[in-house]
């Protein structure tokens, strides 16, 4: 923390706010609100005075409300910047008639009461987001009792009663007393894999954390008994294992099964802790002094700020989506931005060092190359064709696309910050959007010269690059056997597919039209594949409409790994495929032959 | 809008991979079909195009013919798409008039035991590269100059972290923290695992 502090090149802004991020890779403009501290930051030297005449006492949020604080405190001794802060909703006014206790007191002078917040423009070429995570409310857990009964505390609280810098010094105590309680109850899993009034996911930190509470109390108070009730302990990382067994050594009792109902013992303030013991299949009752809910990670309250301000996605606990789960788990979806820490899933200090240091070199290939390469695939905007209609800027998952159907501003295209899923080339009614390299004729010549000779012996694919196409090559690695019917075409992405390519297709008489794309949560394109969806479901109305069975269009996800689904999905289709008519193929041409698709090319044979 | 181009002017490179695609289906009946396709100027079939003399007759076919585009018939474009851009490149063609035809991966592997309907869909499949390859049309990847300073938000330990192995890079690091210092929930806790030393 004092490295930051004192290093040259980095800028500190504390107790300040990202309020707007416009621009893109490499060119980021970013406004930062500064609060007003109402302290010179550079000018104090934490003497401390100006607290000791402060008046306002208020609960320390560092010491878990365990202790107090004035309205102008440090948050703790060893903050950076090493600076008072002034609250301004706790202080009394912030006009010297009225108090004005502290700005007396100041010897150096550093307290303003006329300070104002203060917005910092900043230009930048990449950004870390290392926002966090917050604290599971374990409140509503209602046979934990943990707001019921004040010796209910959390694993947060519990960090500060042992902490040597803590409102004890160390000195753990349990809260209606005041003595030491010599039996310790720990609660695994308090918000994690709780599918219904919790969060499902495990939440990575808290066994270990619990183990590590465990060794402390050992440590401190050898005699005292310690009793952990958890559900599996996963104490999977280098060195953890070691851990786990030294807790066991030194006496602390496991006990599997997660307690059903916490009562107090309304003489003593011990608690009865009810708990089916899987092991033993018993129901056991074991009275503590202290009992410490270990709660889990949840995603922070302010995510979707950050989230809106940089075109980010989650997943659905919450966390941040990454650009993809194994190969570039530290970059973001939007180019130019990184994770690091809890942000992106809970994880603890080594794994978030990881992953900090992995962001910093990601981000650091950017700024040293001084330069970067945009996409070449990007959509280009043909504004006499283009009506202003919106549908383009509201399917681009990047927010690339710009235009206004009030003002008919046409459409324009950021290039630096598409990144060339053609979503809206497939979303324009007008064909004002040509993707570069995917364009409309390239599509159609590819589906023409499929199906010039046999169509209805053909099935027509399209694949998108990164997880189908590369799915059906998994197949091709294995050697998965499926009929040689069909024909593949590839896109950068399923969204890509446009409506009037199928339409064409069943026109020029195919048999059997698949799309297929990467999973919702892998999308490429952070869910561009659910203007996909939409698209299909669309098509199969208008399908059944005309009398075509919608089966004939078929919509499949299949992931790179997913060779064995690519193979087996041929096979079905092709069986499918052969179910379909000749009568039935005519059908569909001549109920289609009025349908326009915009094709603006001749054939060439 | 792009248009037909009229004078293109395509050269086909048939891969035979070793048996890999030559062992499933017909490569010369193959060649032979994609000769015949309108503006294929060349056809050529190569034991290994991907080799450096496989690329050393593309080069010199592109030259030789004055070739606009090229496809090259073999593996999966997720895997040499960037060797052939670069090796048309080299010779001054844009990478992105340069297309492949997959009839490995999703060919020759996946109908090892049916020749002719293996060869039927390479003969498909190179169709539909040389149909797309009419319209390709070059690329350029823009170059956009990059400002040389890092924003990093959140000053707990990764962004504290982050931000020190950024500046220590060189380059300058603004590190935004909510709350009036920073540390983060890091710095609430006692002592930390495995280790069991102090968080601050």
């Amino acid at each position: 923390m004092m490295d930051v502090g004192r290093h040259p090149r980095i800028k500190l802004l504390a107790y300040s706010e990202v309020e707007h991020v416009s621009g893109y890779v490499g060119n980021f403009n970013v406004k930062v609100r500064k609060k007003a501290r109402y302290v010179d930051e550079k000018e104090c030297n934490s003497c401390g005075e100006c607290e000791q005449v402060c008046p306002v006492v208020k609960p320390d949020e560092f010491q878990m409300g365990f202790s107090s604080r004035r309205a102008i405190y440090k948050p703790f001794p060893q903050a950076v910047p090493s600076a008072y802060v002034l609250n301004e909703e706790d202080c009394l006014g912030t006009n010297p008639i009225v108090c004005g206790k502290c700005q007396e007191r100041c010897e150096k002078k550093c307290i303003d009461y006329d300070m104002q917040d203060e917005v910092i423009d900043l230009e930048v070429g990449v950004i870390v987001v290392a926002v966090g995570m917050d604290v599971f409310d374990p409140t509503h857990l209602d046979e934990y009792g943990y707001t019921r009964y004040e010796n209910v505390i959390t694993s947060l609280e519990f960090e500060r009663l042992i902490s040597a810098g803590g409102p004890t010094e160390g000195h753990l105590i349990r809260p209606t007393d005041g003595k030491v309680p010599r039996k310790i109850g720990f609660i695994q899993c308090v918000g994690s894999r709780m599918e219904k009034r919790g969060n499902p996911y495990c939440s990575n930190i808290c066994c270990m954390n619990t183990i590590k509470d465990s060794l402390l109390l050992k440590d401190h108070y050898p005699d005292v008994d310690v009793n952990v009730f958890y559900i599996d302990i996963r104490a999977f990382g280098k060195g953890f294992e070691d851990l786990y067994r030294r807790s066991k050594e030194e006496g602390v009792r496991y006990v599997r099964g997660l307690p059903g109902d916490i009562a107090e013992d309304p003489v003593t303030n011990n608690l009865i802790v009810t708990v089916e013991n899987t092991t033993t299949g018993r129901v056991e009752r074991h009275e503590m002094d202290l009992v410490v809910l270990s709660t889990g990670a949840t995603p922070r309250t302010d995510s979707d700020l950050v989230q809106r301000l940089l075109t980010l996605s989650r997943t659905s606990d919450g966390f941040f989506l990454e650009a993809h789960p194994k190969l570039r788990p530290v970059d973001a979806s939007t180019k130019g931005v990184f994770f690091a820490g809890c942000a992106e899933a809970p994880k603890d200090i080594k794994d978030s060092v990881t992953q900090a240091s992995a962001a910093a070199a990601r981000a650091t290939i950017i700024l040293n190359s001084g330069k970067i390469h945009a996409e070449a695939i990007t959509s280009m905007v043909d504004v006499s064709k283009c009506t202003a209609c919106e549908l383009c800027t509201r399917v681009c998952p990047y927010r690339a696309i710009t235009s206004d159907r009030r003002t008919k501003t046409p459409a324009t295209v950021v290039e630096a910050a598409c990144a060339g899923c053609g979503s809206c080339g497939a979303e324009c009614a007008f064909g004002a959007i040509t993707m570069r390299h995917f364009s409309d004729e390239q599509i159609y010549a590819q589906i023409d010269a499929v199906l010039v000779e046999n169509p209805g012996d053909k099935m027509l694919v399209f694949a998108c690059n990164w997880c189908s196409y590369a799915g059906a090559d998994f197949a091709g690695t294995s050697r998965l056997q499926y009929p040689p019917t069909s024909r593949v075409i590839r896109t950068m992405c399923s969204g890509r597919v446009d409506e009037k390519f199928v339409i064409h297709a069943f026109k020029l008489g195919a048999a059997l039209v698949l799309i297929s794309g990467c999973h919702y949560s892998d999308c490429h394109y952070i869910d561009a594949n659910r203007s996909t969806q939409r698209r299909v479901d669309r098509l199969w109305d208008k399908l059944e409409r005309k009398g075509i069975r919608p089966e004939r269009l078929q919509l499949e996800w299949i992931s790179a790994a997913e060779g064995q689904k690519f193979a087996k999905t041929m096979r079905e289709l092709d069986e499918m495929r052969m179910a379909v008519t000749a009568q039935e193929i005519e059908h569909t041409r001549k109920v289609l032959a009025s349908e326009r698709t915009n094709r603006s090319h001749v054939q060439v044979s | 809008m792009a248009s037909e181009n009229r004078d293109v002017r395509i050269g086909v490179f048939v891969c035979e991979c070793g048996l890999n695609i030559a062992g499933s289906l017909d490569c010369e009946e193959v060649r032979q079909y994609a000769e015949g396709l309108a503006d294929v100027v060349v056809s050529v079939r190569n034991r290994y195009t991907c080799s450096d003399p496989g690329q050393q007759e593309i080069k010199r076919h592109i030259i030789e013919h004055r070739l606009n585009r090229v496809i090259v018939a073999s593996c999966s474009p997720r895997l040499h798409e960037p060797t052939f851009r670069q090796c048309v490149a080299e010779v001054g063609l844009n990478p992105y008039l340069m297309e492949m035809a997959n009839i490995r991966e999703q060919c020759s592997w996946v109908h090892l035991h049916d020749w002719q309907g293996a060869t039927r869909k390479a003969k498909d499949v190179v169709s539909m590269a040389v149909a797309r390859a009419r319209f390709l049309e070059p690329q350029e990847e823009a170059e956009i100059p990059v400002k040389k300073a890092a924003l990093v938000i959140g000053g707990g330990i990764a962004g504290i972290q982050a931000a020190l192995d950024l500046a220590d890079a060189g380059h300058q690091v603004y590190l935004v923290e909510k709350q009036p210092s920073i540390g983060g929930l890091m710095a609430q806790l006692d002592k930390t695992y495995p280790t069991m030393d102090c968080s601050i």
